[in-house]
């Protein structure tokens, strides 16, 4: 592949000795057509990188335009309308951005300490040998596609809960004035609280390994004047690691609530897409992503499928916030380390 | 004394709980693998891949959401390669220090994270809904745009790790810019660059939401391009939801089957690019 072209390049060079005429020509647009070739190219890329940015405008412009019949049915009050009845066409859009903000809530409660502490088992605790294996393992977690954590939740997950855990919690929290509410109704099984589950387990590898790269990323030095003072393990993570990476472990948690947000088709299996903000998250429940996936191709009518566009662009407004967030604070780390 | 002990106690705690937490991860990892390998491997047969998916109640495979997935997956990739690729090829090379290319990577990194049911809305409202019809050709421009980001990020990161001293050498030569990237540093990159087709490849082969409303679904045999076509992620999502038997184990190994093309397709990426590393 090179050969040939090296071979010209040295036949220029060459043929610059030479003072005929017709060399000179000739040379000349070996030259143009080289330079010619160079400024294609450069503008190919430079459109390439444009293109890149007429993509998110265009998916934005687009969102909005698609949702204008909707916002100008209802106005503000779309945001803030629980009904949502296709029959008379009366749509609010609170139930579902509720339900997307307390699943991805309840999952980061439980997603978080445990990829910090896995993150802590990995770059402290685990010998040097089984730490490669065992990060792979974890990142696979983040390869499976969500649609297998779908089918997975639906036929596995969602009997299983059923069975031990939601009767557990009904059971325990049964005379407890606040956590009576939060816990009640019959275990079906699916709802938000398996539906949260499910992303704690999608977004678990996503703040692992951002932990244990920022984890990583903290001077040895640090961590071994601490060690020689006495500390021990957990103080230094506690006060050496965790103090220098907070930022890092901070843009790492948004990137991933970032991820929880938009989670789609594993929600959708195990939500049980039900238009209401219930206080038990036992209950069934809707996301915006899975009400969108759920009803799109069935939805008659302009307004109907307007109102379901504004709701993607309610999710994307608020994903952009958080990812532009966490990109944000993970850019300060960078120029910390870098 | 007691304070020491203590200081011990808590710590003791802590890393016990780490140890728990990484059990439970891995634990969980084990637990959907052996799901899907038991419920899979069950009903595994030539059958799925030599016949259609079949009406509720009757016996059939897989065969039309295999090849519309393959077909979908081919036409994604080939749209969206080159334009990540270039993309990437401008933010490290030419434009290095531009302003373009911090606003670009910035963007590009909030498409590598940003919900894809929202690229399937902006494919629908593009193509979709002025063609009046879903098609095969929505489903490939929606994969495309989530092979987009992957692509611009690895080829960019990939680029930036060829030495600058190669580059130099190649210029003081006598070679243009173009000359330089396309046989010097596309060269020295090629695996990482690789690596980056393979993950978005990964991604995108269990990507649904963005085919719910492009591709939509087919139930016979269908190459054509500009009418619905089946794949394999969204005959899971309507075969997982249905009642019935047949279509709930079609499901399983239809989930078999991409989750395994899935992994193998990472470990390859992981062992190319540990081998690009190491050489």
């Amino acid at each position: 592949m090179l050969e040939p072209r090296r071979q010209k390049l040295v036949d220029i060079a060459l043929s610059s000795r030479v003072k005929s005429s017709a060399a000179a020509i000739s040379r000349t647009r070996i030259l143009g057509r080289l330079r010619f070739g160079d400024l294609l190219f450069r503008h190919l890329t430079r459109a390439a990188a444009i293109l890149v940015l007429i993509i998110l405008s265009g998916v934005i412009i687009a969102l909005i335009r698609g949702s204008l019949p909707a916002l100008q049915a209802f106005g503000f009050n779309f945001l803030i309308e629980e009904r949502w009845n296709p029959v008379t066409e009366k749509f609010g859009a609170l139930a579902p951005i509720y339900g997307t903000l307390v699943t991805s809530f309840i999952a980061m409660l439980i997603a978080v300490p445990l990829g910090l502490l896995i993150a802590l088992f990995l770059t402290e605790l685990c010998p040097m040998w089984l730490r490669r294996p065992i990060g792979i393992a974890i990142e696979l977690l983040a390869g499976i596609p969500s649609i297998i954590y779908g089918i997975w939740g639906l036929f596995v997950f969602a009997p299983f809960l059923q069975r031990t855990l939601q009767p557990a919690l009904i059971d325990w929290f049964d005379n407890i004035p606040v956590l009576s509410a939060l816990f009640e109704g019959p275990p079906y099984g699916i709802g938000v609280l398996t539906a949260s589950l499910i992303l704690a387990i999608m977004v678990l590898p996503f703040v692992t390994s951002t932990s244990r790269d920022v984890f990583e990323a903290v001077p040895p030095v640090l961590k071994e004047a601490a060690y020689g003072v006495g500390c021990t393990t957990w103080e230094v993570v506690r006060y050496v690691v965790l103090p220098y990476a907070r930022v890092g472990v901070i843009g790492g948690v948004m990137l991933s609530l970032g991820r929880a947000l938009g989670e789609t088709m594993a929600v959708t299996f195990v939500i049980g897409n039900a238009h209401k903000i219930s206080e038990s998250i036992l209950a069934p429940g809707t996301t915006i992503s899975a009400t969108i996936a759920n009803e799109f191709t069935e939805a008659v009518g302009d307004l109907y499928t307007s109102s379901l566009i504004a709701l993607g662009l309610i999710l994307f407004v608020i994903t952009f916030i958080v990812l532009a967030a966490a990109r944000y604070l993970l850019l300060q780390i960078e120029k910390r380390v870098g | 004394m007691d304070r020491y002990r203590r200081r011990r106690l808590r710590n003791t705690i802590v890393l016990t709980l780490s140890i728990g937490a990484t059990a439970v991860g891995l634990g969980w990892l084990v637990l959907i693998l052996g799901a899907l390998v038991y419920e899979g491997f069950r009903g595994l047969s030539l059958a799925v891949f030599t016949e259609m998916t079949p009406p509720p109640g009757a016996d059939g495979g897989l065969l039309n959401p295999i090849i519309g997935s393959l077909m979908l997956t081919i036409l994604a990739v080939a749209i969206g390669t080159p334009i990540g690729i270039l993309a990437g090829t401008y933010m490290a090379e030419y434009g290095k220090y531009a302003k373009l290319t911090v606003v670009v990577r910035f963007i590009n990194d909030i498409l590598l994270s940003a919900p894809s049911i929202v690229v399937g809305l902006f494919v629908y409202e593009i193509l979709v809904a002025p063609m009046g019809h879903f098609s095969g050709w929505a489903g490939a421009v929606a994969l495309a745009l989530i092979v987009i980001p992957v692509v611009v990020r690895t080829t960019e990161d990939m680029l930036l790790l060829v030495p600058k001293e190669l580059r130099e050498s190649a210029t003081a030569l006598g070679m243009p810019l173009a000359h330089v990237i396309r046989f010097v540093s596309y060269g020295a990159a090629r695996a990482g660059i690789i690596t980056g087709v393979l993950l978005a490849i990964a991604r995108i082969s269990g990507e649904t939401a963005p085919l719910l409303f492009t591709a939509l679904n087919n139930q016979f045999f269908s190459t054509n391009l500009n009418a619905p076509i089946s794949s394999l992620p969204v005959v899971i999502f309507q075969f997982a939801l249905s009642p019935y038997a047949d279509w709930q184990r079609l499901a399983w190994i239809g989930a078999l089957i991409i989750t395994f093309a899935v992994l193998a397709l990472s470990i390859t990426a992981r062992a190319l690019s540990a081998a690009g590393k190491s050489s």
